[in-house]
This record gives C-alpha cells, sequence and structure tokens, in this order.
C-alpha cells in the first residue's frame, strides 16, 4: 500500500549561514562559522568525530536546542524559508535512546501525539496513524502497550509518530546505536521503506556509515573545529577522506579498527559453574543447566538475542545476582589463602572481598558512578579495600595513561562523552586488580576508536593472566578476543570454542 | 507489581471501562462527601449494601476484588479498633485498662468507622482500578479543562515511574559492583537515592525534549485523538453515586442516627 506521497508536506531546504552555537556555561562554541545548504529531497548522511557538533546541528534544525538561557547562537540557520526554531511540526526527530521518546501508553496514542500537538483533526490523525505504523512495519494493535516492545520496536514507533506529522524534514540523531544487530536491521529497513515513498529530506547521523550506505545520496563531514570538512557524493567523500574518518572514530567501510594479536596461553580455572540456572529477582528461569568453566588467559563471550538472560548470567557469575539453581563455585578467586569464611559462592562474599576478586561494568556506565569527579571515582575502589594514597596512585595514573583519561581528572563523570564513560567505568574496576573481569556490552555504541583502544585494552589484559566475561551482541568483538562463545538463545544454550580461527 | 505494570493499559470488557474517568472521580467524590458529614452506622450501612450489590458489575473477579481492596479492610479494621479501645466513652463501660474503655458509645462509633471506611474506600478502589491513566488524563483535559501540558506532562512523567525502579535495583547492583556496599547502609541509602534523581532529571530532560520535537508546548491549538465523553453512561453512574448518597443520608435521618459532623 502506497503511503502518503500525495498528502506529504513538501520537502524542506536547510541552509546555514555563518551558523554557530554555544551551549550557556561553555567557553567554547560547539560549532561555528557552518555554511550548508541541503536542497528539498536530498538524503544526507552528516559525519565528524565526536564532539564535532552533529547532534547540535540537527537538534537545531529541530528546535529544540531552547532559547537564549540555554546558549546562545551566530549567524542564521534556516529549515525552508524559516528560522530553525520556528520550524517545528514541519520537521521530525527521531533521538538515540529508545526509552526516553516513548510518550504514551499505547501504541495508536504514541503515534497520535504529535499529530494532536499540531492541532490535526480527529479522523485524519487515526487515517495518518494507519499509515504510519504500516509505513515503518509495526503491524501492532492500537491499543498494544509500548512497555512490551522492543529497542527497535520502539525506535521505529518514534519513527511513525514522527512520519505522522508529515515533516518536509526528517532528522534521524543516531537512531540505531542504543539497539541490538537485529534492531539496527528493522529500522534501518523502516527508513529505507518510508524513503521509498516519501519526497521528504533527510539528514542522519551515525556512526557506523554501512548501515545508512545505500540510502543516502550525500555525505557531510563536519570539521571538529567549526565548519565543513568534506561534503559531496558517499563514494568521492569516503575515498578521499575515508583514512581520516576512521582515524577520527567513524566506522568507515574498508577501514576496519586494528585488531589486537593474542597470545593465548591457557592458565588456572578461575570460576566455574555447576547446573546453574539464571533468573531476574521474580519468573521463571531464563536459562538451566549451564556449565561453564573460565580461565586465567581466557575469554568467554556470551551472546544471543535480547532476553535470553545474558545480561543475568554476567550478573550471577560476578556475584551480584543469586543463582535461581545449580552453583557459582570461584575456588580460582581465593586468592594465596585459597579460603574464605564465606565459602566459594562469589554472591556471598563481602563487597569489598569481591572487587579483588571480580570486577563487574555494567552497560550502562551511569549506573556505576558514585563519585563527583573522575579522580574520585577510582579513588573508591582504592579505599574501599584500604590502600594507601601511595599504592592507591601506583595503580591509578598508569590507568589514567593508557585510558586516555589523565586530562579528565577534575572532570564530572557524567559530563563525559559516551566512549570517555565506558573508559572510564572500565579503568574504575581495575584499580583493585581483579582476576577476573565481567563486562555487559562494554563496546555497544563506541566509536571505532575507542572499540579499538578497549578491545586492544583487553588483550593486554588477558595475556598478562587475567579472565574475561563480555556480554556482547558485537560480532566484531567476539571475533578479536573470544575463546569460547556461549550462544543463548530463548530455547537454551550452546557453548562453542573459538580457539581454531 | 513489576516495574511495567505501572505502564500497562488497562483495559477490560464490562461496561465500566467505559465510563469516563471524571465520572468515576464524581461518583466517588459524592459518595464520599455524604458519609463524611455523618459518622453513624445507619448511613454507612445503606450506602454500603447498595454499593455491595453494584460491585457484581465492578468488572472485578472475586480474587482481584479480594487482592485490590486489602489495604482498605486493613485500614477500615485498624481504624475501628482504634475507636473501640480509644474512642469517646458513653454508657456502660465494658472493658477499662488506663487509657483503653470499651463503652457502648465507642463500640457503636467503631462500628460506624468500619462501615464508614469500607463505604468510602471499596467503591473508590474499584472504580478506579479500571481507570486507564491515559482516559484519566484525557478526561481531566478535556472534561474538566485542566491546562493540557500540566496533564499531559504529567501523564508522560508516569511512564518513566517503571524505569525509576529498574535503575534503582541496578544501582544497588552497582554500589555491589564498586566495593562500596559493606557499610554505612543510610549514607549509601542517600547517595543513591542523589544518583536515582540525577538519572531521573536526565530522562525526564531527554523525554521533554523528544515530546517538544513533536510539537508539544507549541502556540497551536491542540487537537484530541481520543474524545472524552460525558455522555448517558457517565451521567447514571453520577446518578447512581447521588441516589445512593440520598438513601444513605435520608434513612439516617429518618431513623434519628444523624450526626451533623461527627454529632458536633
Amino acid at each position: 500500500m502506497p503511503t502518503h506521497p500525495e498528502h506529504a508536506s513538501a520537502p524542506l531546504s536547510v541552509a546555514a549561514r555563518a551558523w554557530g552555537w554555544r551551549h550557556a556555561g561553555r567557553a567554547d562554541w560547539a560549532l561555528r562559522s557552518l555554511d550548508l545548504r541541503i536542497e528539498p529531497g536530498e538524503r544526507v548522511l552528516l559525519l565528524g568525530a565526536s564532539g564535532a557538533g552533529k547532534s547540535t546541528l540537527v537538534h537545531a534544525l529541530a528546535g529544540v536546542l531552547g532559547g537564549d538561557e540555554e546558549g546562545e547562537s551566530a549567524g542564521e540557520l534556516l529549515v525552508g524559508n524559516t528560522d530553525a526554531p520556528g520550524a517545528r511540526g514541519g520537521v521530525g526527530l527521531v533521538l538515540q535512546d529508545p526509552d526516553s521518546q516513548v510518550v504514551l501508553a499505547r501504541v495508536g496514542d504514541d503515534v497520535a501525539f504529535g499529530c494532536e500537538n499540531m492541532g490535526v483533526p480527529r479522523a485524519e490523525i487515526w487515517r495518518r496513524v494507519a499509515e504510519s505504523l504500516d509505513a515503518v512495519g509495526l503491524n501492532l494493535p492500537l491499543a498494544h502497550p509500548t512497555s512490551r516492545l522492543s529497542g527497535g520496536q520502539k525506535q521505529r514507533l518514534a519513527l511513525a509518530g514522527v512520519l505522522a506529522m508529515r515533516p518536509g524534514l526528517l532528522l534521524l540523531d543516531e537512531p540505531t546505536a542504543n539497539l541490538d544487530p537485529e534492531g539496527v536491521i528493522e529500522v534501518r529497513d523502516a527508513v529505507a521503506r518510508v524513503l521509498e515513498s516519501s519526497r521528504s529530506t533527510l539528514v542522519v547521523i551515525e556512526h557506523r556509515v554501512d548501515v545508512w550506505w545505500d540510502l543516502v545520496d550525500r555525505v557531510i563531514v563536519l570539521a571538529p573545529g567549526g565548519g565543513v570538512l568534506a561534503d559531496g557524493r558517499p563514494h568521492e567523500v569516503l575515498r578521499r577522506e575515508g583514512a581520516a574518518l576512521a582515524a577520527s572514530g567513524v566506522w568507515v567501510p574498508g577501514h576496519p579498527p586494528a585488531r589486537p594479536n593474542r597470545t593465548r596461553r591457557a592458565g588456572a580455572e578461575l570460576l566455574r559453574t555447576e547446573d546453574l540456572a539464571i533468573a531476574r529477582s521474580t519468573g521463571a528461569a531464563l536459562q538451566s543447566g549451564l556449565e561453564l568453566e573460565i580461565g586465567a588467559g581466557r575469554c568467554l563471550a556470551i551472546t544471543g538475542p535480547n532476553g535470553a538472560g545474558k545480561s543475568t548470567l554476567g550478573l550471577t557469575i560476578g556475584g551480584l545476582l543469586p543463582a535461581a539453581a545449580g552453583r557459582v563455585i570461584a575456588d580460582g578467586l581465593l586468592g594465596s589463602s585459597g579460603r574464605d569464611v564465606r565459602g566459594s559462592d562469589p554472591l556471598r562474599w563481602k563487597s569489598r572481598d569481591l572487587v579483588t576478586r571480580i570486577g563487574s561494568v555494567f552497560q550502562d556506565p551511569e549506573h556505576q558512578f558514585v563519585s563527583g569527579t573522575v579522580a574520585g571515582e577510582l579513588a573508591v575502589g582504592a579505599r574501599a579495600i584500604g590502600l594507601d594514597d601511595a599504592e592507591a596512585n601506583r595503580r591509578i595514573d598508569p590507568l589514567l595513561d593508557r585510558l586516555r583519561l589523565g586530562h579528565l581528572t577534575a572532570a564530572n563523570p557524567f559530563t563525559l562523552s559516551g566512549g570517555e564513560k565506558r573508559r572510564l567505568s572500565v579503568a574504575t574496576a581495575l584499580v583493585t586488580r581483579p582476576p577476573l573481569l565481567v563486562l555487559d556490552e562494554p563496546t555497544f555504541g563506541q566509536d571505532s576508536r575507542t572499540w579499538a583502544e578497549l578491545v586492544a585494552f583487553l588483550a593486554e589484559l588477558l595475556d598478562s593472566g587475567s579472565g574475561v566475561v563480555a556480554v556482547t551482541h558485537d560480532v566484531e568483538l567476539v571475533d578479536a578476543l573470544a575463546d569460547t562463545e556461549l550462544r543463548m538463545s530463548l530455547a537454551g544454550h550452546q557453548t562453542e570454542s573459538r580457539l581454531s580461527r | 507489581m513489576s516495574a511495567a505494570d505501572i505502564l500497562t493499559p488497562v483495559a477490560g470488557r464490562q461496561a465500566i471501562y467505559r465510563v469516563n474517568p471524571v465520572a468515576k472521580l464524581a461518583a466517588t467524590a459524592i459518595i464520599g462527601i455524604a458519609l463524611v458529614l455523618s459518622i453513624d452506622w445507619v448511613s454507612a450501612s445503606v450506602a454500603l449494601g447498595f454499593e455491595a450489590v453494584l460491585f457484581l458489575f465492578a468488572g472485578l473477579g472475586p480474587r482481584r476484588f479480594a487482592l485490590r481492596t486489602l489495604p482498605v479492610w486493613i485500614a477500615a479494621v485498624l481504624a475501628a479498633l482504634t475507636i473501640l479501645l480509644y474512642g469517646r466513652a458513653s454508657g456502660a463501660s465494658h472493658f477499662h485498662f488506663l487509657l483503653v474503655n470499651v463503652t457502648d458509645g465507642s463500640i457503636e462509633l467503631s462500628v460506624a468507622t468500619l462501615l464508614r471506611v469500607l463505604a468510602i474506600g471499596l467503591p473508590a478502589v474499584v472504580l478506579f482500578v479500571t481507570v486507564d491513566p491515559t482516559d484519566l488524563a484525557d478526561g481531566l483535559a478535556q472534561v474538566l479543562r485542566l491546562p493540557s501540558r500540566f496533564v499531559l506532562g504529567a501523564l508522560g512523567g508516569l511512564r518513566l515511574v517503571g524505569l525509576f525502579v529498574e535503575d534503582w535495583k541496578s544501582l544497588e547492583l552497582a554500589r555491589r559492583a564498586r566495593g562500596i556496599a559493606d557499610r554505612g547502609r543510610l549514607r549509601r541509602f542517600a547517595g543513591q537515592a542523589f544518583a536515582l534523581l540525577v538519572l531521573s532529571i536526565r530522562r525526564g530532560s531527554k523525554l521533554a525534549t523528544a515530546m517538544e520535537a513533536r510539537g508539544f508546548g507549541s502556540s497551536i491549538r491542540r487537537s484530541w485523538a481520543r474524545e472524552s465523553r460525558f455522555a448517558w453512561r457517565e451521567w447514571v453512574l453520577v446518578l447512581i453515586a447521588v441516589l445512593i448518597a440520598a438513601a444513605a443520608v435520608g434513612a439516617s435521618l429518618f431513623t434519628g442516627h444523624w450526626n451533623f459532623l461527627a454529632g458536633a
């Protein structure tokens, strides 16, 4: 069924003339002296190193950057023939985080929300809701609860909500960065379907170029200091700037990040599970009969679709969640004495003993931050296990250097970039030197530079005898590091050795 | 109650689900106001008698009814017990120990209180079990004409509550994983609460941006995808409430048990 071509609003142009924006309270401009023209109907992939101001530009085009109290603008930014903040409504924006874009509790109501705000008559709203849901391939009852949608479905719902407003300019700000591989494909295909029947102008930000490669006809690269670094047809831009872009962290086809060479040596057993069953605090077992063994110098990757229990298994191994049945036995982590009065189950260890044996790094680094500065964050573990200042510094300083956090010691962890937050959360777990590291999606949403650094760093840890458990969707991470892969699905699980590769 | 339940839309087949939440609000208020004017057992038991019949049409099975109204029963019994032991003494005394004095008067007041809490609390709970928050917001904005920005902002915020529950669990595990879960329970709780506050503000501002990007808060006059109607069904419910209130007050006046504002 064709979707709304004849009623769609006319595609909008974008024009920036010496435009710039400085967030309130910042000394540096997020973006400055930008000159740019995007013709109606063009499909543009917007690239640039992190911090180049891509999101700022897209937010400004959507009119959600805020007024004078939020920051200061320079020059002129036009959408169609009007100033960008006034163009709201004719411009549709889909953001990165699936959870914070759902407004209402029912699928149909959520799609209708934008139309209501624009004063669209009721009968017309429901016609558009049906069309938009169809366009993004979300074939669910209108009363379906939005809380039961997967990440990919939530992003398609957000896209449908935006489409229903009939935007002349569609803006996508890393819409797939928080999704698993299936979700990425779902959203990409939904956008492709929409573009087939819409003439709307498209601007998409994404640091994984291959996702949008086939859908765009122009690539614009923003320069970190301000202005445009490269602009043109996708192939030409990538031929000229591909290497530079890859070096700045963009995932460019044909420029894969470097992979470490590992010296694989099997060490002593650190932890094993016997007939382990895992479950969330309430609910049925997600997996059972797990027999795992994790040795020093070995990397176990836990993979599989959302809902199979990957993170739950990580937390259970990490001594944070109780096993639903069976046992986690970590004799190999008890250290020189080989004893703990509380036994060999990590769940029963004291918190300060746990951190010297197993370091857990959560998927969302923000959940683990407990201090107001980067330096304070790193000192938390050292203080918990009673290190003196000299020893603490001996451990912390090399980590700061190695993970490029040295210039940020006074910064608030919450204000760091995504890559910096990830590196900090790994560093905090390493201060107490645990022989086993459990990481939940360590490379999720990271740019290629941070990816390469993390993988190289983890390879070093492995080669120096640490054990690593990585819960991940990232096939490249598994290829680069894993000795064993535990594939979990909703039906069960299987273990596969990756050593032969 | 799991986190997702807060966000799951309420739906059912019975007629009561289709009644506008504003009418349920009104019905609850009418009965409540009529019954707080006097504390006597007659008005409360008349109201409760009518309500008991109507509960059969409330769209709740016996099990769900018992489960959802359990807090009301507990509150009613506790209130009645307190009045029985410490209520204003009058008439013959049956048991006296320190401040405790069970008399004819306190027994009567206690029974009246028990019935009253039930007569006000049960219909309120039963009616609101079948209210969907989205429908309530529609009703508040369209029928009662409350400002839509305020109502929809609150509705959007409600959706975040489920995420806070998840965040709180993660924050708790994260503190153990950081090595600081052994001591200082109070301080840790304060720190964790602050962290949750920071996370919620960030989530809230992201949601606000997403809502704004979809035209929320613009100067355009809003339309409503779902019409919130106040028609015969709603008037019937309000009328039932008025009849119950009138019957309760009338019976109480007729039998001479009416004591306006607790017999002041």
